[in-house]
């Protein structure tokens, strides 16, 4: 088994049309038919009417048991993922990296197959590297996994959660022109986002310092292999070039920890060019959307009013978060009719 | 695999009116009523019977949707399409109303429970009953119709598939017969004899 392998060429696990069994693990969004997606966002509009009442718990998962396992800090998407369970009625059980048996030198593996063996239905991971959701994938047989975030590779249940959004206060996703700008090259956001607003027909442009591109998607390094984004995506790293017509714009965290190595001249250089602010987004198609992952610099990568301005749906997205990690949640912990 | 049709355009059409006229009848009315349709069918039949209350007595009954998915005891589901949610939509709520749930098949009943505990998560109605286009038997609970379309003695290899003009093209309730042997497993695990 190659774990190098599996970044390179994304091995498929548990590729799904919707008349086969449920989907067993949630690892990216590459395998992800734009039916099954959409799909999925239909199951979180449901979900989301759930969150709406009262009473937010409905018995789905009761009995079932969903660990969260984060080898990384994480404020969102972990509570987020305990508030999904917690509502469908699962027992969640929160593991952090510090404080486990991970201090002490237990491989993913080991710590894996331990839950495993403690009868848990499902995982939700986050690790530094990526493929670490593919590993225990391949090796627990028992479990589903969920990728919460993985290296600088994928983060499925972000993307799904920014489609949701998009969708939710535009109607459709077809013929969007999205925009991603920022620190690309770090941002697992942006990979599974890519292929999820390409999957539905939205139109994505990156942009940013050439120095935060991917090397591969850049139009001028033809020497370098394309990978799968390439023919999805385009690149402009003149931001004010690139907002032209855009329906949606998605900031993204300068990875500041990151930039050490030498990425950037300076952050007021940063902030100058590729700052979010309210007088670039009056060049993107009136009414346009402005999205942020979280956690945010503000100041930084976007500007204060537009944070907390009309047009920003950042606090849309981490509501909608958790409804589709709802239907996430179900639908992998839900368990399939055995043939017999 | 054989098919016999039990019910016709027609018959399906009697049989929406006279439980129209049932529910009037019973309730005195259609004051405080609430009809509540079960994904999928069901939601198409509780149109049809709130627009014939409205052309018998001239009056708007609100019509809701319920997924009962969430609720199931038998939630095991069989394919990826099965895990997908349809809307809920309670805009009038259901405190103090008198509810008439509506579905298409009435089999083990165990839909029907996961639809009352669905109900009552949205408050306490005065009275929920049942209308059910078909009842094909094989109970396994303590629920039975008061509106019934029709009945029909089943066999537990047999399916009952309703089809309707809004999902299917046209109304029809056929019986299809496996010319093969008793399936192995239990039929209350398959959503696909629920929704038959």
């Amino acid at each position: 088994m190659s774990l190098s392998r599996t970044i390179e060429t994304p091995e498929i696990i548990g590729a799904q049309d919707p008349k086969s069994a449920p989907r067993k693990h949630i690892l990216d969004l590459d395998d992800y038919s734009r039916e099954e997606i959409t799909d999925v966002l239909e199951s979180a509009r449901g979900m989301k009417e759930v969150l709406g009442r009262d009473i937010k718990k409905v018995p789905a998962l009761r009995g079932k048991v969903i660990v969260t396992l984060f080898y990384e800090a994480s404020t969102r998407t972990r509570i987020s993922f305990e508030e999904a369970g917690k509502v469908l009625s699962a027992d969640v059980i929160n593991m952090s990296a510090s404080g486990s048996s991970a201090e002490k030198g237990e491989s993913l593996l080991n710590t894996g197959l331990t839950i495993q063996a403690m009868g848990v239905d499902t995982i939700v991971i986050r690790h530094p590297h990526s493929g670490a959701p593919h590993l225990l994938a391949q090796h627990l047989d028992k479990v589903s996994i969920i990728n919460a975030g993985d290296g600088l590779h994928a983060h499925p249940t972000q993307a799904l959660l920014d489609l949701y959004t998009v969708q939710d206060k535009l109607g459709s996703l077809e013929g969007l022109k999205i925009v991603i700008v920022g620190d690309v090259l770090h941002s697992r956001v942006a990979r599974s986002d890519i292929w999820g607003f390409a999957k539905m027909g939205a139109k994505v442009v990156l942009s940013g310092p050439a120095t935060l591109m991917p090397l591969d998607l850049m139009r001028t390094s033809k020497s370098i292999a394309r990978s799968p984004f390439a023919s999805l995506v385009e690149v402009d790293t003149d931001l004010d070039r690139a907002l032209e017509g855009a329906d949606v714009v998605m900031a993204l965290r300068l990875q500041q920890e990151r930039q050490k190595a030498g990425f950037l001249p300076s952050i007021r250089e940063y902030i100058r060019r590729w700052q979010v602010t309210d007088s670039r987004m009056e060049l993107a198609r009136p009414g346009a959307m402005v999205m942020h992952p979280g956690p945010m610099n503000e100041g930084i990568e976007i500007s204060n009013s537009i944070a907390h301005g009309g047009s920003s749906v950042i606090e849309d997205q981490v509501t909608n978060g958790v409804a589709v990690r709802m239907a996430l949640l179900y639908q992998t912990t839900i368990g399939a009719v055995q043939e017999s | 695999m054989q098919e016999r049709q039990i019910m016709n355009h027609e018959d399906v059409r009697r049989a929406l009116a006279r439980v129209a006229h049932e529910i009037l009848e019973r309730n005195r009315g259609a004051e405080g009523l609430v009809i509540v349709g079960i994904h999928t069918r069901g939601v198409h039949l509780a149109r049809r019977i709130a627009a014939n209350l409205a052309e018998f007595e001239g009056i708007e009954v609100p019509v809701a949707t319920l997924d009962v998915s969430l609720y199931r005891d038998d939630n095991r589901v069989r394919s990826q399409s099965h895990t997908k949610l349809q809307p809920t939509d309670i805009p009038m709520g259901i405190q103090g109303k008198r509810v008439v749930l509506v579905d298409d098949v009435l089999y083990t009943g165990r839909t029907i429970r996961a639809a009352m505990d669905a109900l009552v998560d949205f408050g306490r109605p005065q009275q929920i009953q049942l209308a059910i286009l078909l009842d094909r038997g094989h109970r396994e609970l303590p629920i039975r119709a008061d509106y019934v379309g029709q009945n029909l003695p089943t066999a537990f290899n047999e399916r009952v598939k309703v089809r309707l003009i809004e999902t299917d093209g046209a109304d029809e309730v056929a019986l299809i017969f496996e010319d093969l042997e008793v399936p192995e497993e239990s039929p209350e695990i398959s959503k696909d004899e629920q929704e038959a």
